[in-house]
């Protein structure tokens, strides 16, 4: 099967694995210690790591230069990059300098809303959408053209082009369409928000698959790892775009173990998911959790991981 | 005054080219003054859209009404008994607010016929000038009643970026550096001391960027 990048995730998606991502979150200092560290426990139990840009708008060291440290430690990254913090000369700018890194992947988003972070009264970019950031990732890659029109003319970034989805928002009819959108748009894999209300999450896909998008994409399943009810209830009340069903949080609540519990409930998830009709892998973002990575995949029966 | 001006008039027939009677409304504030979409330029519009449409073969009927103001749901109020079932869509003259605010009380379709362009006054008849970037958090007093938010291209809060030469900005010739006129009019004041002092980064939770802002008043309340 030929693909277009030189990405690995690309490659496994191509090959017919059931991929898995994880996430690394930069740190709040200048120092590489603690990712090299997560890249080189995670890098035997997932095929890549998405890491984040400024998540939160909290400041923390950039998406692109955290990447590196993760690549040179033997784990592929997937570069997150969104509209917030720069325009479309940042953007373009920034998607040249980290191919030349190695960076083969990127997630194209939004971002969330400075006021969530630590400046609140920055001034936000947003010149460009989501949408309109994979297609100008694309045509960097495809039409060797700038956003400008102006042509590349030599070592076009050739990126994997990831966007993000979520089925929990409303209305649950127009984020299908905007999902489509997005593929329109040229997104080569999709991952979406976290999972809980499985229900929901199937509905969704009832209607991604009556549209064909899930044969156009690659959509990959988002799972955030629960450490205690307390987790589950500050998603359920403050984390807006969420939905946690009360029987999560009972269920957390009510275990002897609870951190065993949430192992056992996102191993659930893994193995319901890999059934439904579409999924093509999972993300998992274990945030501020990152070492329990190797155990869920265990138990779930996905170590070891493929090779290329 | 918010200052807007008229889409190009291709655009506008191109916007209701499927509507055969169409209510056009005027605003008698900021667009009447700076004259783009009072009772005058309602009665213009719409005999252009007439003659364009007859001339096509496909007439246009026109019903033109222009309220005190659009922004103001007592005003709206008159433009019930115009809004009738055989008004296909209704292009509004006034700035982006009465558009929204046409779309927000009626089940009609509304069609914009103004670019909205900013707040600002008039320099000469037939000149209009941006004056006010509309931050939340004024800091006139800092800068001797020049903005430099709206008047400096770059919006630079300690004094001219290096493209300001002669007095005028890297943008455009024609057009004067925001930081020239405040050093100006600073130094003539004996207040240039003032300039000296680093300005902190703006709360721009205040501005736009804090999302769509709402200002509410309890001591003019009603009920």
């Amino acid at each position: 099967m030929t693909t277009k990048t030189e990405s690995k995730l690309e490659k496994l998606l191509a090959r017919g694995e059931f991929v898995i991502s994880g996430e690394i979150g930069p740190p709040k200092h200048a120092g590489p210690e603690g990712i090299v560290k997560h890249a080189e426990n995670l890098k035997k139990y997932i095929d890549a790591a998405n890491i984040t840009d400024n998540q939160t708008a909290i400041v923390r060291m950039s998406s692109i230069a955290a990447a590196f440290h993760v690549l040179r430690s033997g784990l592929e990254p997937v570069i997150q990059i969104t509209c917030r913090d720069r325009n479309r000369i940042g953007i373009q700018s920034d998607l040249l300098g980290a191919y030349s890194l190695g960076m083969r992947n990127v997630l194209c988003l939004s971002g969330d809303h400075q006021s969530f972070g630590n400046h609140p009264t920055a001034k936000n970019v947003y010149d460009i959408d989501s949408i309109q950031e994979i297609k100008l990732v694309k045509d960097m890659r495809d039409s060797r053209k700038f956003l400008c029109g102006e042509e590349i003319k030599q070592n076009e970034p050739r990126y994997f082009i990831g966007g993000v989805a979520n089925p929990f928002a409303d209305p649950l009819e127009f984020r299908v369409a905007r999902l489509e959108k997005k593929i329109n748009a040229g997104a080569d894999f999709i991952q979406t928000q976290a999972i809980f209300d499985m229900g929901r999450f199937e509905k969704w896909m009832e209607m991604v698959r009556k549209r064909g998008l899930h044969e156009r994409t690659n959509i990959i399943a988002g799972l955030i790892p629960l450490k205690s009810h307390k987790a589950a209830r500050y998603m359920q009340k403050f984390v807006s775009g969420m939905l946690v069903p009360d029987e999560i949080v009972y269920r957390l609540e009510k275990a002897k173990e609870p951190q065993k519990e949430g192992v056992e409930l996102c191993v659930e998830q893994i193995k319901h998911l890999k059934q439904i009709e579409g999924i093509k892998g999972v993300h998992i973002m274990a945030v501020a959790w990152e070492e329990i990575i190797p155990t869920i995949v265990e138990k779930a029966g996905l170590f070891p991981r493929p090779s290329l | 005054m918010i200052v807007a001006e008229n889409k190009p008039f291709h655009d506008i027939l191109g916007l209701i080219e499927d509507a055969k009677k169409i209510l056009i409304v005027g605003c008698g504030g900021c667009v009447a003054v700076c004259l783009s979409g009072g009772e005058k330029e309602v009665g213009v519009l719409a005999s252009a859209l007439r003659m364009s449409r007859k001339k096509e073969g496909n007439p246009l009927e026109t019903v033109e009404v222009t309220l005190p103001r659009q922004c103001d749901p007592e005003y709206m109020d008159m433009l019930k008994g115009y809004v009738k079932e055989d008004i296909d869509c209704i292009l509004s003259l006034g700035c982006g607010v009465g558009v929204q605010f046409i779309a927000e009380r009626f089940s009609k379709w509304v069609i914009p016929a103004q670019n909205t362009k900013f707040a600002g006054g008039t320099i000469a008849h037939g000149i209009w000038e941006e004056r006010c970037g509309l931050c939340g958090e004024c800091i006139l007093y800092k800068t001797g009643g020049i903005c430099p938010i709206i008047r400096c291209s770059k919006s630079l809060l300690n004094g001219p970026c290096g493209g300001s030469q002669n007095g005028k900005c890297e943008v455009d010739k024609n057009l004067d550096c925001g930081w020239q006129l405040i050093y100006d009019r600073m130094k003539k004041f004996g207040k240039l001391d003032l300039l000296l002092k680093i300005e902190p980064p703006k709360d721009w939770s205040k501005s736009r960027d804090g999302g769509p802002r709402k200002v509410v008043r309890e001591d003019v309340k009603i009920s």
